[in-house]
């Protein structure tokens, strides 16, 4: 069964349209990186899947189902600028926060499920030497990673990642997508991605957006779906053990 | 802060209106407090304005509607400084009873529910995307905020509200940042500085409110050096 299914989506946000006839369907565990300018409807795009946004028309389906709650099913991972980072909380909270369910009860306390499930994937991420820091002791790597593990505590099928590489150096950057591919094999992840460098030598289908879907499907781009995304020659992009890119002169440069 | 503070204000109004109705104060203050944090959480989701813009006119409307309310009522003109300022001495005892109730009722929310309270001041969209119902804890946050004023304002006023409740709590950030130690720290810290601002004012003939604050002001500054201090031995 296909994990997402979306068909003929259009979002507005007061009369700007935002999407516009998007159809996408990701199958079950598949890697799909979704990229584009800023301002070109990726985030909304993903707030529209979790139904945090109401589309205007068209109808998204996870797992063939429509249901508005879609937490059930997936994972979160929002651009990490969104919260306060003085805020008095240390790590393992801060995972543990993805081992709460949806109704609200009175005294509410984690199991010892919840706190060995929390456990268990801060030890496969690497970052349980740090469950008792502040949250904004960590470096953009560490943070990452604690919020990667956040989402997975949910136990979903399905991963969303808003641009978790960005402001990360090389190195961290690599450990995220080894994760990711490392997690891809029980579950189906998607992402916002500028890496574009980086994102190929990891996934199995790329889509561009920018308002509409420009290309859905392998990773191998020509130059003319590349121009028309980002409307301005971009770097063209190889496939291969190890990425690299060639620049392609700009118009009337010589 | 700016919330407490706006809470505080839109309070007095409702003292106003007490005095003009010839009910307890503190019952006018606790409806208006009431009223204007579940206002501004209602007008905040319908109208897209920033939360300081609405408090900022709860703030002055509560004020506003006080002069009004106390101008309106005939006879002596009440003591309102005792309120502005706090006078720990002419709390009676139905103010005594109805501090008891709201205190229980906060510490019972707070207590209940500290997780998602936790979560939703940390990250507010996340605790949204795994379904919690945010607009429920938005309330229940606003509405506590609105009780720990009213029982506050009794003792050390209007003016000085915000200073009690973010002294403590940034005192106690300097050192621990586990939420559930800087609220017990703030209880204590809280009450520490009360009883010896009580103590100093009683000493020197001045005002208990006034005091209170001079202590926890001092106390801070105080703790911010002594931890500065501190930490240079550790490092040298």
């Amino acid at each position: 069964m296909n994990a997402i299914e979306i068909e003929d989506l259009n979002v507005d946000y007061n009369n700007v349209n935002v999407l516009k006839d998007i159809n996408l369907t990701i199958e079950n565990k598949e890697f799909v990186a979704i990229i584009g300018p800023n301002g070109g409807g990726k985030t909304t795009l993903l707030k529209a899947i979790l139904g945090l946004v109401k589309p205007s028309t068209g109808e998204i389906r996870i797992y063939g189902n429509r249901q508005k709650n879609k937490s059930k099913f997936i994972g979160y991972v929002l651009q990490f600028t969104k919260f306060e980072k003085a805020f008095p909380i240390d790590v393992f909270d801060v995972v543990l926060m993805g081992r709460l369910k949806s109704s609200i009860k009175i005294f509410y306390k984690y199991s010892k499920e919840d706190i060995e499930y929390a456990k268990n994937i801060m030890n496969m991420l690497d970052i349980y030497a740090f469950k008792d820091r502040q949250i904004g002791q960590l470096s953009g790597g560490q943070l990452q990673r604690v919020l990667i593990a956040r989402a997975l505590c949910m136990e979903t099928k399905i991963l969303l990642l808003d641009e978790p590489t960005a402001c990360l150096d090389e190195q961290s950057k690599v450990n995220i997508y080894e994760i990711l591919k490392e997690l891809n094999k029980d579950m189906t992840i998607l992402i916002v991605s500028h890496d574009t460098s980086f994102v190929f030598s990891y996934i199995d289908k790329i889509a561009c957006l920018n308002q509409k879907l420009f290309y859905h499907g392998e990773p191998e781009l020509n130059k003319n779906t590349m121009d028309k995304v980002y409307g301005c020659p971009v770097d063209a992009i190889a496939h291969g053990d190890i990425p690299h890119r060639v620049f392609r002169s700009h118009e009337g440069e010589l | 802060m700016m919330l407490s503070g706006g809470m505080a204000h839109a309070a007095f109004g409702g003292i106003g209106m007490g005095y003009f109705l010839n009910i307890e104060p503190i019952i006018g203050a606790l409806v208006f407090a009431t009223v204007s944090s579940l206002g501004v959480v209602a007008i905040k989701e319908k109208s897209k304005a920033s939360a300081d813009t609405i408090i900022g006119m709860f703030w002055t409307l509560g004020m506003a509607l006080g002069i009004i309310f106390i101008s309106l009522t005939s006879g002596y003109p009440p003591d309102i400084s005792s309120y502005l300022f706090g006078d720990i001495l002419t709390v009676s005892k139905m103010d005594l009873y109805i501090m008891g109730v709201l205190d229980c009722i906060v510490v019972f929310i707070v207590m209940g529910f500290f997780n998602y309270i936790k979560a939703y001041l940390f990250d507010k969209e996340f605790s949204d995307i795994i379904g919690i119902n945010i607009k429920l804890i938005e309330y229940m946050v606003f509405l506590f905020i609105a009780f720990s004023v009213v029982v506050l304002i009794r003792v050390i006023g209007i003016m000085l509200v915000i200073a009690l409740l973010t002294v403590p709590p940034a005192i106690s950030k300097l050192l621990t940042y586990n939420l559930r130690n800087i609220m017990g720290l703030s209880i204590i810290f809280g009450l520490l500085f009360s009883l010896l601002g009580l103590l100093l004012s009683y000493k020197l003939h001045i005002a208990s409110g006034a005091t209170i604050i001079i202590v926890s002001v001092c106390a801070y500054i105080i703790s911010l050096v002594a931890i500065k201090l501190l930490k240079r031995d550790v490092i040298v």
